[in-house]
């Protein structure tokens, strides 16, 4: 198969079929969690709060000042690998031309090299989230071969878009090729690893917002 | 019939629900709760991480209740829970956890941690794993009524004592009136002087009010131990106390979990709505503030600053209405560093405080109260928690420390208006 | 033209001078990759060159690749060299026709058996036998095997001999395979363009009468120094696309003030050609210079990769039907689990004993 021939598989049947696995898996998930269902507060709810469920969805992303103060590193490390991450997937020219391919409608995009810059803090910030993973004791703890596989499947989108674009270790095509699979390896996993929290945070961060707010905790 | 592995299992089954799929879906291992739990800050010990205390639940929802999970336990790639491992557990989710509920405000992707936690309890308690104390405070509860195994004459010897040392008159069981006071066992051995200071609270806003004979116990073992089963029954004597004396409100005393128990728990344990109202003490003290009901002279101009029990501010809601009081009473009034939401736990709530085997390691945690008083200067520390004021005390006295304690009730009490007592 | 004269003596007498010989080698010596003093070395052994015999074979082709080299505006000198081969077989080109045609071709294998060299343009097809194509009734593939069997090397112009071209473009209803598929035993060499640029082509023959051996090849069989670049390395738009500046139409401002074509389809990055520094006609301009994105000719599957005005960074097929399965699958297969669960969780209530403080030690 020569690196072209890779390619357009990979724009064709393998992004179809990434996406197959990546839908079915998605809505399988989420069947999955919201089937179990939840039982109804009967204790009366504190008046005002309605909205704090999707209060929380925002809210929750902003660290209070009283738990930054020993995990800070953990809040930079991950606050710069997600804005690069979505900075980078979303704002890159050639990234747009896909979403308006797949959804129809497009948005401005940013001058490459600034989204060149930010992939690399990114790659360095997701280095960086592997050696405190290493380091740290209670990540070290908590670390299972899950973690690890979330993080090369998170890593390679980055690191193979970043040869790409600078046609570095191999061929553009090639490269190009490989970027895309990464990406499909990505959609492909994405359901069935911690990488779900793509989706499940926003369920997650609602459920706990509803359920202080039903109590009134402002937070 | 007894606990088993079989039963314990089963409620782990039943307890899981769309949260908590949720919650175990969303966890990325960033170790955040850890930093947010006083368990692993002050041992550095990562097995006290809270979402790890919820390892065997997790596995189970994912063997039982993912179609991945399911497919991989049939290829025989991951081994079911043991009871060995929830014998392991039991450590992890009744000693280091004081259902403080600071993990779930501080995980980033929303997981309420602490919400898991009290529904594994079922299963450990319904598997024969809950501490030996934490069992027996529940049996008394049963048993005897009380936790402390405090019964009805007990409890009328210090009413009368406080009649007699405030002068003022305590109903007992008289029906139509508007409030229904309860205590929770400890202010009833340690600090019955909340009640004579309620007497003079009520009296100077003009309210009707009774105790009961048949409920005079707040505290609930059984949402500590985490038996819905039992929890039902003792927050039932509240309930059926409080419909037949035809109350409009029930105040939960000083007590976090009684709270929980009775304004958030109770009314899903019993399947209905109550036909009266809980308040906290606090809430109702501060609606009495605000309507002018309530009038104080002096402050006290002593340091002062306030321990925020966990159940009834983070948990609870209850948030400004201490700050409230608090500065009607004092002048001095200094919070700690992460007050409020965000506040530490006195390191004995949720049944670890009636826990024996957990004693060294609450006192190890309590470093971080330690740590936090002595940052304010403060001379004598407020709090509205009978529980976590002796957790304090307690933790005071083996530190060699000569802050003061007191309840916010007994503080607002010592400055009432005199002339409109009598 | 003597059989005998020089490649210096044949160009003299067209009236070039030596000095304009010297320019054409000095670009063919760029083209190939060779250092500019190789050019005076380069005119003065292709002076010497005495005419090679040349066998060029038209398959499944449109004769551009032909057209390419030959209808230049004016003579130029790689008309002029191409000249001065030995055509001895080029079914478009030669006057003989019929059974004569034929018989140059075999008399020329036989006189320069071993050395002479195959030229092809056009794919060549496999199916039903081989009937699609079939010169003197004989098919291309059955003609090719006995043209090369007396080769010293094979030169694959154009797509269609290098990688299939427009006739191996799915469905492939000829069954068209590249001369590469089928001449395993002698050096071929593939000068990939739909056409190639006519410097390429008379490049690598110039290489092989100056050196008596092919150029350096790539993976894909074509010489390194002429396709070891992408038309994007070396677009005089590239700092566009590294501003992020796009035509989004192909008369809006951008498309207007040139800035890069890639959100209308140009293959420029993934396509490996010397169009952007080489050019056309006489060195006026190439495509993207003309405000059309790159299509890609020179690549393999050109043809298969996508609407020429679509992006290399979208789909090449639809998702919505692909998703739209999948979500109904995923749907079944979580109705599924979820009747599963609440199964579940109902047999777990239903076995629940309650739990008494009896029940709290084993």
């Amino acid at each position: 198969m020569s690196d072209m021939e890779l390619l357009l598989w990979a724009r064709g049947p393998g992004l179809q079929g990434a996406v197959a696995v990546f839908v079915a898996g998605m809505a399988l998930r989420l069947i999955e969690i919201y089937s179990l269902g939840r039982k109804r507060d009967l204790s009366p709810a504190r008046p005002g709060n309605g909205g704090a469920g999707w209060a929380t969805i925002i809210t929750r992303s902003i660290p209070h000042k009283e738990l930054l103060r020993t995990t800070y590193l953990t809040y930079i490390l991950g606050y710069t690998f997600h804005i690069g991450l979505f900075v980078t997937l979303l704002l890159f020219a050639p990234h747009i031309q896909l979403f308006r391919g797949v959804l129809g409608f497009g948005w401005p995009s940013l001058p490459s090299p600034v989204v060149d810059a930010v992939a690399l803090v990114s790659i360095a910030a997701l280095f960086g989230m592997l050696a405190y993973r290493l380091y740290h004791p209670v990540k070290r703890f908590l670390t299972t071969f899950g973690d690890h596989a979330a993080w090369l499947l998170t890593m390679l989108p980055l690191l193979t878009g970043y040869l790409a674009f600078h046609h570095l270790l191999l061929p553009y095509t090639l490269m190009l090729a490989v970027h895309i699979l990464s990406v499909e390896l990505l959609l492909v996993f994405m359901p069935f690893t911690k990488l779900v929290h793509v989706a499940t945070i926003f369920i997650s961060r609602w459920y706990n917002g509803d359920m202080l707010g039903h109590k009134g905790a402002r937070l | 019939m007894s606990a088993s592995f079989e039963r314990g299992v089963n409620s782990f089954r039943e307890v899981m629900d769309a949260p908590i799929a949720s919650f175990f879906s969303s966890c990325v291992h960033c170790g955040l709760c850890a930093d947010a739990c006083l368990f692993y800050t002050e041992t550095g010990d990562p097995k006290y991480t809270p979402i790890y205390k919820l390892e065997p639940l997790k596995r189970l929802w994912r063997q039982e209740y993912t179609l991945l999970g399911k497919l991989a336990s049939l290829a025989g790639l991951s081994k079911p829970i043991t009871d060995a491992e929830l014998a392991e557990w039991s450590e992890l989710v009744y000693d280091s956890c004081t259902l403080c509920g600071r993990c779930t405000v501080a995980c980033p992707v929303g997981n309420d941690i602490t919400y898991m936690v009290r529904k594994m309890r079922e299963g450990m308690a319904a598997a024969g794993h809950a501490p030996e104390g934490v069992i027996e405070a529940t049996r008394k509860t049963i048993e005897q009524g009380s936790p402390m195994g405090i019964q009805l004459k007990a409890f009328l010897a210090q009413v009368k004592g406080q009649e007699e040392e405030t002068g003022i008159e305590i109903p007992l069981d008289k029906a139509g009136v508007d409030y229904l006071v309860i205590m929770s066992s400890m202010e009833i051995l340690g600090y019955p002087e909340y009640l004579g200071s309620l007497a003079r609270i009520f009296k100077q806003a003009g309210l009707t009010w009774t105790v009961s004979s048949e409920a005079f116990e707040a505290t609930n073992s059984g949402i500590q131990i985490g038996v819905s089963d039992i929890a039902r029954e003792i927050v039932l004597r509240v309930v059926n106390a409080a419909e037949k004396l035809g109350v409009k409100y029930v105040i939960s005393p000083e007590c976090g979990h009684a709270f929980t128990a009775l304004r958030w728990e109770g009314p899903n344990l019993i399947g209905r709505p109550y036909k009266f109202e809980v308040v906290h003490v606090l809430e109702l003290l501060d609606q009495l503030r605000r309507a002018g009901k309530l009038k104080t002279v002096g402050k006290t101009d002593e340091p002062l600053t306030l321990h925020d029990p966990c159940q009834i501010v983070r948990r609870g809601g209850v948030v400004a209405e201490p700050r409230n009081l608090i500065r009607m009473v004092a002048s001095d009034f200094r919070e700690m560093e992460d007050s409020g939401m965000y506040n530490w736990c006195c390191g004995g709530g949720g049944g670890v405080s009636a826990n024996h085997r957990a004693e060294e390691l609450r006192f190890t945690v309590f470093k971080r109260k330690k740590r936090q008083i002595e940052g304010t200067g403060a001379v004598t520390m407020v709090t509205a928690c009978a529980n976590c004021r002796n957790v304090l005390e307690e933790g005071l006295e083996r530190y060699h420390m000569d802050t003061k304690m007191i309840g916010l009730t007994e503080l607002v009490a010592e400055h009432l208006k005199e002339d409109e007592q009598a | 033209m003597k059989e005998q004269e020089t490649l210096a003596e044949h160009l003299r007498r067209q009236g070039i001078s030596r000095r304009s010989f010297l320019k054409f080698c000095v670009a063919t010596a760029s083209l190939l990759g060779l250092p500019p003093g190789m050019a005076p070395l380069m005119a003065e052994t292709l002076g010497k060159v005495r005419r090679p015999s040349v066998i060029w074979l038209s398959f499944q082709e449109c004769t551009g690749c032909t057209e390419s080299l030959t209808r230049s505006h004016s003579p130029t000198l790689e008309s002029l060299l191409f000249d001065f081969i030995s055509l001895d077989y080029h079914h478009t080109l030669q006057a003989a026709s019929g059974e004569a045609a034929e018989r140059a071709r075999e008399e020329a294998m036989k006189a320069n058996y071993g050395k002479y060299l195959v030229l092809v343009d056009g794919s060549v097809p496999l199916g039903e036998g081989g009937a699609y194509s079939t010169i003197a009734g004989r098919t291309n593939l059955e003609m090719l095997e006995e043209t090369a069997k007396g080769a010293a090397a094979l030169i694959a112009i154009g797509t269609c001999s290098s990688y299939g071209g427009l006739p191996y473009a799915h469905p492939n209803p000829t069954g068209a395979v590249p001369v590469s598929a089928i001449v395993k035993d002698k050096p071929v060499v593939n000068v990939p363009g739909c056409p190639p640029i006519p410097l390429a082509i008379t490049g690598v023959v110039a290489h092989y009468l100056m050196f008596g051996a092919l150029p350096e090849l790539d993976e894909k069989g074509r010489p390194l120094s002429i396709y070891g670049e992408t038309i994007h390395d070396r677009c005089y738009r590239r700092p566009f696309y590294d501003q992020g500046k796009f035509a989004k139409t192909f008369d809006d401002r951008g498309a207007r003030a040139g800035w890069c074509l890639y959100e209308l389809g140009c293959k420029g990055p993934t396509t490996h050609n010397a169009c952007a520094t080489t050019k056309w006609n006489g060195g006026t301009s190439f495509p993207i210079e003309s405000g059309h994105g790159c299509l890609g000719c020179s690549e393999p599957d050109f043809w298969d990769a996508g609407s020429f005005y679509q992006a290399l960074s979208t789909p090449l097929s639809s998702l919505d039907k692909a998703a739209g399965v999948a979500a109904g699958a995923g749907v079944a297969a979580g109705a599924a689990i979820a009747v599963h669960n609440r199964a579940a969780k109902r047999a777990a209530k239903a076995g629940h004993q309650a739990v008494t403080v009896n029940d709290l030690e084993k």
